[in-house]
């Protein structure tokens, strides 16, 4: 039992998702506890395969016992082991948090929901761990698939249309990814990721093997939302249920990322992608464009779900700019910020969720005076708002410093100026809706001097529920802040400076 | 010396932001309230003054909370320079908590409970800052300390309260994060760490313009100095309420943002290389500026509380100009005007504040006649007054003459002159309220009753007593004397 | 110019991926109605499975199924590789074509719900009708 978690983690959700849509038939009420009993499981083992990586290095299993190349192998490192707590907590908070909004806005769906959240979750966690290129076509197409029917499930009026404009991003996407894998079968023979590295160096100078990579990396690029292949985001995410926004927004994009760096430093590795491709310069200029535009596009809205989304399209930059500074110091800042903005995008996607299902509308004009009807969510917002603009000790100040870091050594002024401004501009997004929420609306009794006792707030919260996973999560950004050091140094820096050596 | 590990700098810091929970809970009981308010206060003053001794002898605390970054812990340590402001801020604190009292409940102002806890969290930061050992440990309290009075700075909630909160925010963090953030990423990108050492850390490290470049990234970077032009933050911050103003604006917010500087100058560049970059006169340049302009501008300001805003922000620039004379007097008095501009502002805030509790006025017109039946809060502000243009006998005459006399030691004679038009311009627009307050009669319908009508007595005795010490720190500033010469090793 | 005729005929597998390919890119992007443009995404899809089989023809090469007999012994006997096409990209495929008609069914279960909703596939008088909204 004990050597097969890293199976298990893939297996428990999806196990729970087949018992789920059989239960739909049966008894709906069963589905939920059984969601997050396959949720659980992950998290189980999620934490299992983490003490085990970090006592013993990189865990290396064979499904099925066939060997690779011939069998796909699930590999375990020290990068994808944070990536799974990560994932695999987040999926179950977020179930935890959803149960009423689930009521709420599909009560009859309840049951295939579950079943295709689940499915998702599935496909995530199948990402992190594979060892197989075309494995990973696999379950990104399972997580794909299981994102596009959780996305229309939202709004009747417009989810279809944007999930659908969706789908065909998303396939181009993914085919580029095929197509590139094809490309790396043909010149290599093999599609397992340790095989293929070691077997490219000697065929490194030809032609087909560049171009294998642009197409695996501007499938990826498709599907993580990088500027200017965004488009399908916004409207994406704008008209999804809130339970299913929670969970696809914070992780999807970033697994994606993840899939970008492991390509980088795993499969064609650092030689080859940094000094023979020689592209870097041009790509953390473009990383540096996702990140203005997106700052600047995320001002110029004023439905907070779509500036959030517009957040994400400026993260994202943060991170392919990171990678590809070249430096030790750029990468650890691009790894550390898959997951915080991991957990920032999630918490902020919490108050979302909080605000829709308390007042139901969204308009950052509409939501004056919730300061006093929602402190706690909105306490959780301006927590989740420092980490986005970067002040200590919340998470999102210490990854920002090494990206930063990364990009003085590196020269890279641009990328430098680009985080410094969007770290500014997200300022004023925050403080934008803090300001509003803070302030009643003008028609209330004007405040004058002192005599301002009457002004009496009713408190309408969340569902305690709700809260306390935005509690947790809130803690979480100042706990990983604050150990980001430990994080670092014994589980990050270990990984990317034997990538990078 | 070897430094004491010891938990005390780290309770000092954390004893008001552990009383927060309290204080949110104790919302319906004021007085319990108000009591854990004091309580925290006595507790962290204590702690502070019990680290005195040993620190006057010449050695350190030291607490290490966690290392985020190699070489960058989050590290508390209290050297004199650090003991100087917290004996400051957190003496004050008790005493803006006694005002605060007799203000809000005077004036039945709303959300107190609230306005105690961001209140205790600024107070946190502000000795988080004092005690910082280093440059990270420094942003990040002067980060939470922004923050956190940005709720008492828009306190009243309405539309003056949430246009001040806004330019607030803007300046304070917009330089703290555009400048100082990459300014500290390039300091600790050239010399590996980002700790204060007695001779700077960034000697050789860079050419010469890109040092002077950092430097004044980060003068103007800490906007709570109030440098001009960084300085349009601090009057429309006037709108919040009196003990804010007084505590926060006069003492803690400002205080911090030029003990920064300071911090920044003597701990990261070192004395020797700021005259070695010859940025001593650019520096003393602006602060001139800003001192003459900022007493001129106060000329200005009939609203009481904003021609003090005013005369802080020249005041402040003195503590600048004070280091960059970069000679021993100078400094020396530059780093003491930090604890007595603080004992002679936070009085005349204490008074104005009174006045607008006792009688509603807030402008210096209104003010005629008032000494006759307000005579302790307008004594108090005289006295006050005196500190602040720097007369005997008060405390502010005493920084204010090592100042002259560090002119002359680096023989910089022109900011003599600064200094003096200054005191000039202070008497000007601080003398004439005494004056008219008590000579001139009040308005013939004024308070008929005759007779003595102070201000409540809470509010009363915290400004009676940061006179006296005012006062008494002409005959006595020892303590602070001390630590200076200690800070500056001399 | 014979040596690209050359090249074209040799490869004509490749080039008769990439315009099958944008064939598809085509009506994906520039057909209105919603249907065409999921043949368009399947046509794209398509494309790229036939490129991977292709490539694993082998000249004078049987179809990957032991030649001599069936059962344990067959299998026991060396088999030349070269004289079996490569079963590998047949197999990957198989999963490929499944994954795309997974999408292709969620795609047009979402073009059912949008002409429920609108009751027409022509993408222009969609955007028409949800900016009415």
């Amino acid at each position: 039992m004990n050597a097969n978690y890293p199976a298990l983690i893939v297996l428990s959700p999806l196990l729970a998702a087949f018992l789920v849509a059989a239960l739909d038939w049966v008894d709906r009420r069963w589905c939920y506890p059984v969601a997050l009993i396959g949720l659980g499981g992950a998290v189980y083992s999620s934490g299992h395969l983490f003490f085990q990586v970090m006592r013993s290095g990189t865990i290396a299993y064979q499904l099925g016992g066939w060997p690779p190349p011939m069998g796909i192998e699930l590999r375990i490192d020290f990068l994808n082991v944070l990536l799974l707590i990560l994932v695999s907590l987040v999926a179950l908070v977020n179930m935890v948090a959803s149960k009423k909004s689930i009521h709420q806005e599909m009560p009859i769906k309840e049951g295939t929901f579950c079943t295709i959240y689940l499915l998702f979750v599935t496909g995530l966690l199948g990402v992190l761990v594979t060892g197989d290129l075309f494995n990973l076509y696999v379950l990104l197409e399972i997580t794909s698939l299981a994102s596009y029917a959780l996305l229309a499930m939202g709004n009747p009026d417009r989810a279809p249309l944007a999930s659908l404009n969706y789908v065909y991003l998303g396939v181009i996407g993914a085919s580029f990814y095929l197509l590139g894998v094809g490309y790396l079968y043909i010149m290599t023979g093999s599609l397992n990721m340790l095989d293929v590295a070691s077997l490219l160096p000697q065929i490194s100078g030809s032609t087909a093997v560049s171009v294998a990579f642009i197409f695996c990396l501007v499938g990826v690029w498709i599907k993580m939302g990088l500027f200017p292949l965004h488009t399908w985001l916004p409207n994406a995410y704008s008209y999804a249920p809130v339970a299913a926004n929670r969970v696809i927004a914070p992780l999807m994009t970033k697994v994606m990322v993840y899939v970008m760096i492991r390509l980088m430093l795993t499969v064609f590795g650092f030689h080859y992608v940094f000094e023979q491709l020689d592209v870097q310069n041009w790509i953390v200029g473009l990383g540096s464009v996702a990140i203005i535009a997106g700052a600047l596009m995320a001002l110029a809205q004023t439905d907070l779900k779509k500036m959030l989304a517009y957040i994400i399209v400026c993260e994202i930059g943060y991170m392919v700019g990171g990678a590809w500074v070249g430096n030790v110091q750029g990468m650890v800042g691009a790894v550390l910020h898959i997951i915080n903005d991991g957990l920032m995008t999630f918490a902020l996607f919490l108050v979302l969720g909080n605000i829709v299902y308390v007042q139901g509308k969204t308009k950052i004009s509409e939501l004056d005076g919730i300061f006093a009807s929602m402190p706690w969510t909105m306490a959780g917002f301006v927590l989740a708002g420092l980490s986005i603009i970067g002040v200590p000790p919340t998470c999102g100040f210490f990854s920002k410093w090494y990206l930063l870091l990364g990009g003085i050594q590196a020269g890279a002024w641009f990328f430098v100026i680009a985080l410094v401004f969007s770290s500014l501009i997200s300022a004023i997004l925050v403080f934008r809706v803090v300001e509003t929420a803070f302030f009643s609306s003008a028609q209330e009794v004007h405040g004058h001097h002192g005599g301002h006792a009457g002004h009496v707030a009713i408190l309408q919260e969340a569902p305690i529920t709700m809260l306390a996973s935005l509690g947790i999560v809130g803690i979480g950004l100042i706990a990983v802040g604050i150990w980001s050091g430990s994080i670092v140094q014994q589980v990050i820096l270990p990984f990317v400076q034997q990538g990078m050596s | 010396m070897d430094p004491i590990v010891s938990l005390r700098p780290l309770f000092a810091v954390l004893v008001s932001m552990l009383v927060i929970p309290i204080l949110l809970s104790s919302g319906k009981r004021p007085n319990v309230r108000e009591s854990w308010t004091f309580a925290a206060g006595f507790i962290k003053f204590g702690l502070v003054v019990s680290m005195l001794p040993a620190v006057l002898q010449g050695r350190e605390f030291v607490y290490t909370l966690a290392t985020p970054f190699p070489g960058v812990p989050i590290q508390l340590q209290v050297d004199p320079l650090g003991m100087l402001f917290a004996l400051v801020a957190s003496f004050l604190w008790i005493f803006t908590s006694m005002y605060s009292i007799g203000y809000m409940r005077g004036l039945d102002e709303h959300g107190q409970t609230r306005f105690s806890a961001f209140f205790a969290l600024a107070l946190s930061s502000t000795i988080g800052v004092a005690f910082s050992a280093n440059l990270f440990t420094l942003y990040l309290f002067y980060e939470i300390l922004s923050l956190a009075t940005y709720p008492l700075v828009t306190h009243h909630q309405d539309q003056e309260a949430r246009i001040s909160g806004r330019k607030y925010l803007t300046f304070i963090l917009g330089t703290s994060v555009g400048l100082v953030l990459p300014a500290m990423m390039v300091c600790y990108h050239l010399a590996g760490t980002l700790d204060f050492s007695p001779a700077g850390i960034l000697a050789g490290q860079a050419p010469t313009p890109v040092l002077v470049t950092l430097f004044f990234l980060f003068v103007f970077g800490f906007a709570k100095a109030g440098i001009m032009p960084f300085h349009s933050w601090l009057p429309a911050a006037m709108v919040a309420p009196t003990p804010v103003s007084a505590l926060l604006h006069a003492v803690a917010v400002v205080k911090v943002g030029v003990f920064s500087i300071v911090r920044v100058s003597t701990g990261i560049f070192g004395v020797d290389l700021l005259k070695n970059l010859s940025i001593g006169p650019v520096l003393a340049t602006v602060a001139s500026v800003t001192i003459v302009l900022g007493s001129l501008i106060a000329l200005s300001q009939d609203e009481l509380k904003r021609r003090l805003a005013f005369s802080t922000i020249s005041q402040l620039s003195y503590i600048i100009l004070g280091i960059a004379l970069l000679s021993p007097k100078g400094m020396l008095g530059g780093i003491i005007h930090i604890a007595m501009h603080a004992f002679g502002k936070i009085t005349l805030f204490f008074c104005a504040g009174a006045i607008m509790v006792a009688t509603g006025k807030k402008y210096v017109s209104q003010l005629s006649g008032l000494g006759r039946t307000m005579p302790v809060t307008f004594f108090a502000f005289f006295i006050g007054a005196l500190s602040v243009i720097g007369l005997p006998p008060t405390g502010g005459f005493y920084s204010k003459w090592n100042l002259l006399v560090g002119t002359v030691e680096s023989d910089q004679l022109i900011f003599m002159g600064v200094l003096l038009i200054s005191s000039f311009l202070n008497a000007v627009y601080f003398l004439p309220i005494v004056f008219k307050g008590f000579f001139v009669p009040g308005p013939k319908n004024a308070q008929g009753k005759g007779g003595i009508q102070e201000a409540p007595l809470f509010c009363l005795v915290p400004l009676v007593v940061t006179a006296l010490v005012s006062v008494l720190l002409f005959f006595n500033p020892d303590v602070f004397t001390n630590l200076t010469h200690l800070a500056l090793g001399q | 110019m014979p040596d690209l005729l050359n090249e074209i005929v040799h490869k004509y597998n490749y080039w008769l991926y990439i315009i099958l390919m944008m064939i598809g890119l085509y009506a994906m992007i520039s057909k209105n109605n919603l249907i065409k443009k999921l043949v368009g995404m399947n046509i794209f899809q398509t494309a790229i499975i036939l490129f991977f089989i292709s490539i694993g023809y082998k000249e004078d090469a049987t179809i990957p199924i032991i030649v001599s007999g069936h059962g344990g012994d067959a299998a026991h006997q060396a088999i030349q590789a070269a004289n079996y096409i490569n079963p590998l990209p047949h197999v990957l495929m198989l999963t490929a074509i499944v994954v795309s008609v997974a999408t292709l069914g969620v795609a047009l279960a979402l073009v059912v719900m949008i002409y429920q909703r609108y009751q027409t596939l022509e993408e222009d008088e969609i955007r028409m009708r949800v900016k009415q909204l």
